[in-house]
């Protein structure tokens, strides 16, 4: 039986499992669930999230939340198979992905995802962005990418030569931020502009890019 | 060869690490790194941690930093020696992860601003932003109430025994335990019962010995 995805194309979240799936040619099924009426909220999702919140895998009987546990279960389950997005084979090499991925989850995510809330989000709610908190954690994630730079000065991707979980989990955010007006600071930097490029070439992402649909306001 | 842990011993950080080992019954040497002089924020460490962060360790050539994933490294590479940290089946070690991933998205987010302003502000003679405090515990409680929930069905965090989930909450957990607003976990009769529990642990003994507490 595939594996269901509860979730929305256009949630960075549920993008970022959709893409592990793309990689590693795994069949799943994508199970719409209704946001803005609060389907998320209810008890019968609540039961399979208790967090109230997308995405949230099932296959067979195991049900799992937060999406960089479900990439990982995908990539461990499915590792002969597709892009190797975690280089198992060897200890050390895994403990660099793992490591890679812990940069994205503790220091990119938070500034971007602030950033994103505040342009994208806010005004979606009718409200005006917070100016502090934007200028606050661009600051903040032109730092974070100031370490990238350095790092793809010496490797190809975050945690080696090849494509890994580590870059995979980067890819929905800086989507969602390469719309903004402040794409200049993944563009000024020309190693990780070179890496973003390559990012956005992969066949994954082009079948997961278009459902990432949420907009800026363009005034 | 012994395992270099660049880091201070009190900080929350390594002592994730520092408990992974103990468990794991790993030899480590602690190199002490001065946060209270930023000692952290030197080029020399900048070398082992670009973000001017503890805990990095030396493990040979092999260099590693983010605690977490250091402490997987170590459970992965010493599977077989001490406690099983990880989980036995493919399906039981994602549900390790789901809840390790939990105490970073949930836990983590609110116990770092509410230990910054209870106990390391007061510290360093700062003023406490008592109004941040009270929106935190609010949404602690949130969260708290579904940890409560899955720890009246579970022993553990993601089952029946000890895992990562588990041990990757003790250090902030501990240090939220020492300040004034420790009922929110006290007066929870699942998160209390399993908060003995683990603190129980003779690897835990051995970290709040060496840290001093």
């Amino acid at each position: 039986m595939a594996m269901k995805v509860y979730g929305n194309g256009m949630s960075v979240c549920v993008a970022r499992v959709l893409l592990c799936l793309h990689e590693k040619e795994t069949e799943f099924e994508l199970v719409p669930v209704d946001l803005f009426a609060c389907h998320h909220k209810l008890p019968s999702f609540l039961s399979m999230n208790p967090f109230g919140q997308v995405p949230v895998l099932q296959d067979d009987d195991l049900t799992l939340f937060e999406s960089r546990a479900i990439t990982a279960y995908i990539a461990e389950k499915h590792k002969d198979k597709g892009t190797d997005l975690t280089r198992h084979a060897d200890a050390k090499e895994a403990a660099i992905v793992k490591l890679w991925s812990e940069v994205e989850s503790h220091h990119f995510n938070p500034a971007i995802s602030a950033v994103i809330h505040q342009l994208i989000v806010v005004p979606l709610q009718g409200k005006t962005p917070d100016a502090a908190i934007v200028e606050e954690n661009l600051e903040k994630l032109g730092k974070v990418l100031d370490v990238y730079e350095e790092k793809l000065g010496k490797t190809k991707y975050l945690a080696g030569d090849s494509y890994t979980l580590a870059d995979l989990h980067h890819v929905p955010y800086t989507y969602y931020f390469m719309k903004t007006c402040h794409a200049g600071l993944v563009n000024d930097r020309p190693k990780v502009k070179a890496w973003w490029e390559d990012l956005c070439s992969r066949p994954a992402f082009l079948k997961v890019s278009p459902g990432l649909t949420v907009a800026p306001p363009t005034n | 060869m012994v395992v270099k842990l660049y880091g201070q011993v009190t900080a929350a950080c390594p002592q994730r690490v520092l408990l992974c080992l103990l468990e794991k019954e790993i030899e480590f040497e602690i190199i002490h790194i001065d946060l209270d002089t930023l000692e952290q924020k030197r080029p020399e460490h900048l070398l082992r941690q670009p973000f001017g962060q503890v805990p990095a360790i030396e493990d040979g050539d092999f260099k590693l930093f983010e605690s977490r994933a250091i402490a997987r490294y170590y459970a992965t590479k010493y599977a077989d020696q001490g406690t099983n940290l990880l989980g036995k089946s493919l399906e039981h070690r994602a549900i390790v992860d789901q809840w390790a991933d939990v105490e970073v998205g949930y836990f983590n987010v609110l116990v770092h601003p509410l230990v910054m302003n209870l106990v390391i502000k007061p510290r360093l003679g700062e003023e406490c932003d008592a109004v941040l405090v009270e929106e935190l515990k609010v949404k602690l409680g949130v969260v708290l109430d579904i940890y409560e929930n899955q720890l009246a069905s579970n022993r553990f965090l993601a089952g029946d025994e000890f895992t990562m989930a588990d041990l990757t909450h003790m250090p902030a957990m501990g240090y939220l335990m020492r300040t004034n607003i420790n009922r929110i976990v006290k007066d929870r009769v699942n998160m209390n019962r399993w908060w003995e529990e683990v603190t129980a642990r003779p690897a835990w003994k051995k970290l709040m010995k060496m840290a001093g507490f």
